[in-house]
């Protein structure tokens, strides 16, 4: 039987709060700026505390962008805090040229990614952000699984060099990941060993992943979990060795499968050994009002997907 | 700097800015003629700054950023001459490999630049968040930008300008090189900015205005300016310039803004102006 210890449920946001408030006590250099959602991203506790070092810089994200480039020069560590929407595909140019290119030490922090973001509808669920963010040069992107891990990986990227992109999001979930494990950035977290197939998750679909391994468990199929919480740079040692001993491999993400995890776990196994990858992902569309979980079935990146995926994959070895 | 002595280093930079840009056939003189008077009494008189060893952080230095980067020759030009490079490496403006992209950058390490511009409207954002650091570590420098005023038709500007006197930013002195040109045309045509001064004035700066061509006027304005920093408001020159000024074919036209001169007209240009430094 596979066993987590489960240390409460909490959303991913708070642990981006938390990791934030302990840097503002731990880290001097650390300062924050928000586009007007100080309550949503949970950067209230490091406003309050650090009022010197937190910049309210009202609806004006590419402002945003922009300031956080400019304040890296005097040995600043700037977060920027807005949904996930407003972070990437608003300011996409800003964070190209300011950030990336003239590589700053920026760490650009997402909250409400994906469509567990639930009743504020298409406008909002961003399911591209992953893609966009991974194709610029120079820059990391991170998509912890937990309130936990958000809070480490939160308090681990002060001390990575260049800029950061650290997505997270809104619904509750359980926390599995250690409060005392560390965090290391492009070191990936074999969560379960097994034997029959690889599942590769990030984000909110690692313990959806947990959940359908359970279930896979009781049909006699051999899981091994990968938590790929850094998709860029993939940890492809970790991913290699599992594929050699399980010689397939599903990928499960809160992302359109164009741009994603998938993607680029599907780039390793061309270039390495040839496998079958089945992907739960969003495929092409924009997603809707309703409640996280239910669009996550709607829109099939549940976990009675990645159990059919699992099959699926697993029967196309032979 | 004596302002003979200001109008000599300017002569040179105009020869290194129409020799780069006619060397690859290609690159933006009109904007970067227009705006050497006003750099290099920047560079030579006003900044405090130390060219080497170049330190990004900039700590306890006045820092400038060019927000419309296109103008990079001038800037490259004024950059070596004032030593943070040798000026030999001119030559190799916009060429494969060369730390002088066609547009500023910071990823080949050019010494002197501190943020990759280009696409427009964000140098100023970028400039604000230096301040801010400059505030933060209680360093009483300046900083320092310039921008197109085609370029005041991006939208980022003036989130920039509203943070900027709403959160009193007070060591900054933006200056517009307002030639009144942008690509297509002439910016009144192409989408007019209206009452410029009245805009910036009703954005809370602090509005100087100034002839780009006078240098006595260009270095008591920035000093005037200098003085009137620390007060709770951001500031803003608005600075009329020629495009193309001081190669008469050029002046005035938006025709020059990204093309360079053939031979013939490097020829003609250049006997207008006085080599004074050395060629590089």
């Amino acid at each position: 039987m596979i066993e987590f210890e489960i240390f409460g449920n909490k959303d991913t946001r708070s642990g981006f709060g938390e990791g934030l408030h302990e840097l503002g006590k731990t880290n001097e250099n650390v300062v924050a700026l928000c586009a007007d959602l100080t309550g949503s991203l949970k950067m209230d506790a490091f406003a309050k505390d650090f009022s010197n070092r937190f910049f309210q810089v009202g609806i004006a994200e590419a402002n945003m962008i922009g300031m956080a480039a400019g304040m890296t020069i005097g040995n600043k560590i700037p977060y920027t805090g807005t949904f996930a929407n407003f972070s990437t595909g608003r300011v996409y140019d800003q964070i190209r040229q300011s950030v990336a290119y003239s590589n700053k030490n920026v760490k650009i922090c997402a909250s409400h990614a994906g469509l567990t973001l639930g009743e504020d509808g298409a406008t909002h669920q961003i399911l591209e952000d992953i893609g966009m963010m991974k194709m610029l040069p120079n820059m990391t992107v991170i998509v912890p699984a937990d309130f936990n891990q958000t809070k480490q990986a939160t308090i681990a990227i002060a001390d990575h060099q260049g800029p950061v992109y650290l997505r997270f999001g809104r619904p509750v979930m359980p926390i599995f990941i250690r409060p005392d494990a560390k965090f290391e950035v492009g070191k990936a977290d074999v969560l379960i060993e097994g034997s029959d197939v690889t599942i590769v998750a990030c984000g909110h679909m690692v313990w959806k992943s947990i959940e359908a391994a359970r279930i896979l468990e009781e049909k006699g199929i051999s899981v091994e979990l990968i938590n790929m919480h850094t998709i860029k740079p993939l940890d492809e040692n970790t991913l290699l060795k599992s594929l050699a001993k399980t010689k397939c491999v599903v990928t499960a993400e809160e992302h359109m499968m164009a741009g994603g995890l998938g993607e680029s776990v599907a780039q390793v196994i061309t270039k390495n050994i040839l496998v079958p990858q089945e992907f739960v992902a969003v495929n092409d569309s924009f997603g809707e009002s309703g409640t996280p979980m239910e669009l996550m079935t709607k829109y099939n990146i549940d976990t009675a997907d990645i159990v059919n995926a699992s099959e699926k994959v697993i029967s196309r070895k032979k | 700097m004596e302002s003979l002595e200001l109008k000599r280093v300017a002569s040179q930079v105009r020869r290194d800015i129409v020799r780069m840009v006619s060397a690859v056939n290609s690159g933006h003189p009109g904007g970067s003629l227009g705006c050497t008077d006003f750099l290099t009494v920047l560079y030579f008189d006003i900044m405090k700054h130390t060219p080497t060893p170049f330190d990004m952080d900039g700590v306890n230095q006045d820092l400038f950023f060019l927000s419309n980067g296109h103008i990079s020759p001038v800037w490259y030009s004024v950059l070596a001459r004032s030593g943070y490079f040798p000026v030999q490496e001119l030559d190799g403006f916009r060429k494969l490999g060369s730390k002088l992209q066609g547009h500023p950058s910071t990823d080949k390490k050019l010494p002197g630049i501190r943020m990759a511009s280009g696409s427009l409207g964000q140098g100023l954002s970028c400039a604000l968040g230096a301040a801010e650091t400059k505030k933060l570590n209680n360093d009483n420098s300046i900083v320092f930008t310039l921008h197109g005023d085609g370029e005041l038709q991006e939208g980022q500007v003036w989130e920039a300008a509203m943070y900027a006197s709403a959160k009193k930013v007070d060591n900054l002195i933006a200056t517009i090189d307002y030639n009144g040109r942008q690509i297509d045309g002439d910016v009144e045509d192409v989408l007019s900015l209206g009452n410029l001064k009245a805009k910036w004035e009703a954005f809370g700066w602090l509005t100087f205005e100034m002839d780009g061509h006078n240098i006595d006027e260009i270095k008591n304005t920035l000093i005037e300016a200098k003085n009137n920093l620390g007060q709770g408001k951001p500031i803003v020159i608005i600075m009329k310039t020629e495009m193309g000024k001081g190669v008469d074919f050029m002046e005035g036209s938006h025709k020059w803004h990204g093309v360079a001169p053939n031979p013939e007209q490097l020829k003609d240009a250049l006997s207008q102006l006085e080599e004074t430094l050395g060629d590089y």
